[in-house]
């Protein structure tokens, strides 16, 4: 996009307390990474050696429905704006079921730890792999049952060109749980 | 351009591939551990930027909510990075 836009046609997408919303959340996120990277210099032969009993193809293959999901949001709030109202309902509906595969493959995940004897009392590493994970899976669930909502809404023909707020609102919501994964997934499951 | 063809879908394909490269490429051994990992994390920063200025669509948003999210990706990315460097030395 080439476009260059002048303060006065420049526009936050949605509500603005969403936005400081979101803003607070990224910035807790950002104060967990800083003390994972700090505990982890001090022991890192311990977290190098804890992250191998992690499948990292979870991690991977959560990273790529997070982003289809957050695709098709994008694509629910472009259709809104373009008046296709059947396809954002669609759209959404495709995207809170990508936000279920996540779950199901995270409940997988964590079901595979326990079994192994693994949990957040095992060492610092795993406190924080589940303390981590943990938080971000709320967020997924609360971002999941969401787009479900707004999906239910968009079936009523709520969303179209003249009004877009809050589904503008839940999309920026949804892409900030993307982001925050996007970070978490090589910060605990790559970096070595 | 209709709704499947457009920037958020090429945004999409660039964001699949590059998780694909870090996740079972590069992990993988494809570099030195310490290069490949530095690489990833420079990656998953680039990443977060393309999700804040197409999908959360700052990159027309006004300026200040536009610099506070790039800041966070700059501060919290250059403090994991720096926090695995010097751990490796």
């Amino acid at each position: 996009m080439s476009h260059v836009l002048s303060e006065k046609t420049r526009r936050l997408p949605g509500e603005a307390g969403v936005w400081i919303f979101v803003g607070a959340d990224m910035l807790m996120f950002g104060l967990f990474f800083t003390s994972f990277v700090i505990e982890r210099s001090k022991n890192v032969e311990l977290y190098n050696l804890s992250q191998q009993a992690l499948n990292f193809n979870y991690g991977g293959i959560n990273t790529l429905i997070l982003l289809t999901s957050s695709w098709f949001v994008v694509l629910a709030v472009h259709a809104a704006k373009m008046d296709k109202v059947r396809h954002v309902a669609y759209l959404l509906a495709a995207g809170a079921l990508c936000g279920l595969a996540f779950c199901v493959l995270k409940v997988v995940e964590y079901t595979e730890k326990i079994s192994h004897g693994i949990s957040m009392l095992t060492n610092d590493f795993f406190m924080y792999y589940f303390i981590l994970t943990g938080i971000h899976f709320f967020h997924v669930i609360v971002g999941t049952v969401m787009l479900f909502i707004l999906c239910r809404k968009a079936l009523a023909g709520t969303y179209h060109s003249r009004n877009v707020l809050w589904l503008e609102s839940g999309a920026t919501y949804w892409h900030m749980v993307d982001l925050l994964w996007i970070i978490l997934f090589p910060l605990l499951y790559l970096m070595r | 351009m209709g709704l499947w063809l457009g920037t958020p879908t090429l945004v999409w394909a660039v964001l699949m591939l590059a998780t694909c490269a870090s996740t079972w490429w590069l992990k993988s051994g494809a570099a030195t551990s310490m290069l490949a990992t530095a690489a990833i994390l420079v990656i998953a920063a680039v990443k977060v930027r393309l999700v804040i200025i197409h999908f959360m669509e700052l990159g027309d948003a006004p300026l200040k909510w536009r610099i506070f999210f790039e800041l966070w990706v700059i501060v919290f990315s250059g403090v994991i990075l720096a926090g695995f460097w010097l751990s490796a030395h």
